[in-house]
């Protein structure tokens, strides 16, 4: 009888090395590298398509068109294969491991924090690269052409302020916010008041240079507004609160028609002027060169009272709220203080750049303020990498000259297309964006090794607080 | 309720100090479930309560309800302060109750990871300075003085618990126990009058244990600071505390000096289960005998 059961049951009792092996054997189809391959070919497609012809609104002929066009459909998925190919070897040539354990991963990132003064930090590099670069920007309007000083005044150099701005907000505080463009607009209809264009008139008229102190001001006022009822919501439900603040003050300039002038807007805000009493100067439309300084020497301004910011105790204590929002406050951080501060700094700069643009282009209405700005705004933030000036500020610049470059090479309707798929293939190989900040990539490093959050978005463990 | 008797009999003999922080009444619901109920606690000034209790016994429940995370339905708290005034503590912000002098260590680490040590700490003692914004970005004198103060401040609490060695590794890339110790240097940092540490002794080795005991005793004795322990350590607990407050769903079971605490049959039986605390006594009677 025993003997019976033991026959019986030894074989589910106990596995054999081959067993076992069978277990862990994953089939070639479940492969990593196999994946990978497959979304690598069906992105190869998917450019394809995306750079084939088009033939108005038929899509099906369009996409058959491009699909058999073998030679174009070829170049694209033997790219693709390509980086591939360049992913998976990549360890066998350069010969680092490609999986790091946990350890390794915290090991990394302290000896980053220990290692000597990179070569970039040190004081006898710092300065003379610092020099160069500002030779470099302050000549940079001299040697192009009056195309793309239209592009560097309006689409780079404004974004960059406001990037600056944003960054406080969303980089270093870890709020995530919709709305960006609310307080520019709020900026740029200032400038309108006090300048005595709108309707309704103003107490007293000012210049431009002095509407900014006042713009500034009101965004931080408005900032201050918005946030103090809405700061102690976190990740989404702040960015859902901000993006419906963002329609109020879209909806109001659109249809407040007696005070805004409503969707045809305000013409005639007048160009800044500077009476120095010994030297005075006015700016006007055709001096691009003089609005491309004016808003370096802002933005130089404001980097430097940022960057002081963030190695102070108000960026230790935004990277705290950041990181874990329970042990901050428990260690005496008014986490709503320094939410609403970071949230008034980064209005007041969306507004002092709505200030110039407001008055470099002399017009303002509501369809500079939409929506798509506000992401804009942030994807530019998040490219450049989030909490980092200068990344931000190189991300900034970068994908606002894209779309113009583009221009000259791809199909009109195409651009955005090319700018989509840079941000997609950006967050999924460099989510850290092109310079990260050193705080925000070990963040990731550890929240990848589920060993901390990377920002804000998450619910505390062990209760919230208000 | 005889037990709650001889508790306030107890806790009544042993007032001889003044309280630092009086929990009175408590009672904290989620839903329907009470985690805490009708608590009673006193910490006198200037000494070491260690809180225990089986899991689920509502500790850590009863740090939150402490420090503003949790607002408790019924009851009240209030915080003796060492000029003589009183605050109540119940309903109150977490910052603000670390700000009145109660700093507190978490159950599970909760240091910011992606720092350095030094600005963990750094972060903690800044919240006592006033310096704003403005004066940071034009980087007038108070603002540079108040950051060389906090630099030193945290630099001398880094010392004080061991740690000078380690002020700039990164928070997460300490050991288990540095990082306890970290944690409690962050708590100094602000400057406390009480201090909670929440299992401050969990996961580290024997040696470490017995330097945790050292620091807990240095904290109490050198800075003054009264110190509320919870701790499943008994070892520890026994050798630090000066007197234990124990929970069971909920509910203070027995408070009292360590030595009343263990002969205590209710506390044998919350931790041993009726039957095995009956035979326990039983046989502690017959070695009297």
């Amino acid at each position: 009888m025993s003997s019976v059961t033991t026959k019986t049951r030894e074989p589910e009792a106990s596995f054999s090395a081959t067993s076992l092996a069978k277990l862990r054997h994953k089939p070639w189809y479940k492969s990593d590298a196999f994946r990978r391959l497959v979304m690598c070919v069906l992105l190869g497609v998917l450019f394809t398509i995306m750079t084939g012809e088009q033939a108005g609104d038929d899509v099906f002929y369009s996409l058959n068109d491009s699909l058999t066009n073998w030679p174009w459909l070829g170049t694209w998925v033997a790219v693709a294969v390509g980086i591939w190919a360049l992913i998976t070897f990549h360890s066998y040539l350069l010969g680092n491991p490609a999986l790091s354990p946990v350890h390794k991963v915290i090991k990394d990132a302290t000896a980053e924090v220990k290692k000597v003064t990179p070569v970039l930090g040190r004081r006898e590099v710092k300065w003379p690269l610092i020099i160069a670069l500002v030779v470099v920007l302050a000549l940079l309007p001299t040697w192009v052409s009056g195309f793309w000083n239209q592009v560097m005044v309006n689409e780079i150099a404004v974004y960059v302020l406001l990037a600056i701005g944003l960054n406080v907000v969303v980089g270093w505080a870890g709020l995530l916010d919709l709305g960006f463009i609310a307080f520019f607009a709020i900026g740029a209809y200032s400038a309108a008041y006090w300048t005595g264009k709108l309707p309704v008139s103003p107490p007293v008229e000012l210049t431009p240079f002095l509407v900014i102190p006042v713009a500034v001001l009101t965004c931080l006022v408005a900032g201050v507004l918005l946030g103090a009822p809405t700061l102690r919501l976190r990740g989404d439900y702040l960015a859902i609160v901000t993006l419906g603040f963002h329609e109020i003050i879209y909806l109001l300039a659109t249809n407040a028609d007696e005070f805004t002038n409503g969707p045809a807007g305000v013409q005639g805000v007048p160009h800044p002027t500077l009476d120095l009493g010994f030297w005075s100067y006015e700016w006007t439309t055709t001096d691009l060169e003089q609005y491309w300084w004016m808003i370096m020497v802002i933005a130089g301004i404001l980097i430097f009272l940022f960057l002081r910011l963030e190695h102070s105790k108000v960026g230790r204590a935004w990277t705290a709220i950041r990181e874990d929002e329970v042990a901050a406050a428990a260690n005496g951080v008014n986490t709503v203080k320094y939410k609403l501060m970071a949230f008034a700094i980064g209005a007041s700069t969306s507004g002092i750049a709505g200030v110039v643009m407001a008055s470099k282009v002399q017009f303002v209405s509501p369809a500079s303020f939409e929506l798509m700005f506000s992401v804009l705004v942030l994807a530019y933030v998040i490219f450049g990498g989030m909490g980092s000036i200068w990344g931000v500020m190189l991300g900034t610049a970068f994908l606002a000259w894209l779309p113009q470059i583009l221009k000259d090479y791809v199909d009109e309707q195409d651009r955005h297309m090319y700018l989509g798929a840079i941000l997609v293939i950006m967050m999924i190989f460099r989510p850290q964006g092109l310079i990260p900040s050193r705080r925000r990539k070990r963040e990731l490093n550890l929240a990848k090794e589920g060993l901390g959050d990377a920002d804000a978005m998450t619910e505390p463990v062990g209760g919230r607080v208000s | 309720m005889s037990n709650n008797t001889v508790i306030k009999q107890r806790s009544a003999e042993s007032d001889t100090a003044t309280p630092v922080i009086a929990v009175r009444g408590v009672t904290l619901r989620f839903g329907g479930l009470v985690c805490l109920s009708d608590v009673e606690l006193t910490l006198n000034r200037g000494e070491i309560l260690a809180v225990i209790g089986p899991n689920g016994a509502g500790k850590t429940s009863l740090f939150n309800s402490l420090t503003g995370v949790y607002v408790p339905q019924e009851g009240s708290i209030t915080l003796n302060s060492a000029n003589g005034s009183t605050h109540a503590l119940l309903g109150q912000k977490t910052h603000v109750v670390n700000k009145l002098g109660l700093a507190r260590t978490f159950q599970n680490i909760r240091l910011f990871g992606a720092l350095t040590a030094l600005e963990n700490v750094k972060i903690a003692a800044e919240t006592r300075q006033r310096t704003g914004p403005v004066s940071i970005m034009l980087g007038l004198p108070n603002a540079r003085r108040a950051e060389r103060a906090s630099d030193r401040r945290a630099h001398n609490l880094m010392e004080f618990v061991g740690l000078g060695d380690k002020i700039n590794e990164l928070a997460s890339s300490l050991s288990y126990g540095d990082q306890r110790r970290l944690e409690i240097a962050r708590a100094l940092a602000t400057d406390p009058q009480v201090l909670l540490l929440d299992e401050p002794a969990a996961g580290t080795n024997p040696t470490e244990k017995l330097e945790l005991a050292e620091l807990i005793r240095h904290i109490n004795a050198e800075l003054g600071i009264s110190v509320l322990l919870i701790e499943h350590d008994m070892r520890l607990v026994m050798s630090v505390a000066h007197r234990v407050t124990v929970l069971n769903f909920g509910k203070v079971i027995a408070s009292g000096t360590t030595a009343e605490v263990q002969r205590d049959p209710a506390v044998v039986e919350a931790y041993l289960g009726a039957e095995m605390a009956a035979e326990m006594l039983d046989a502690q009677a017959q070695e009297e005998e």
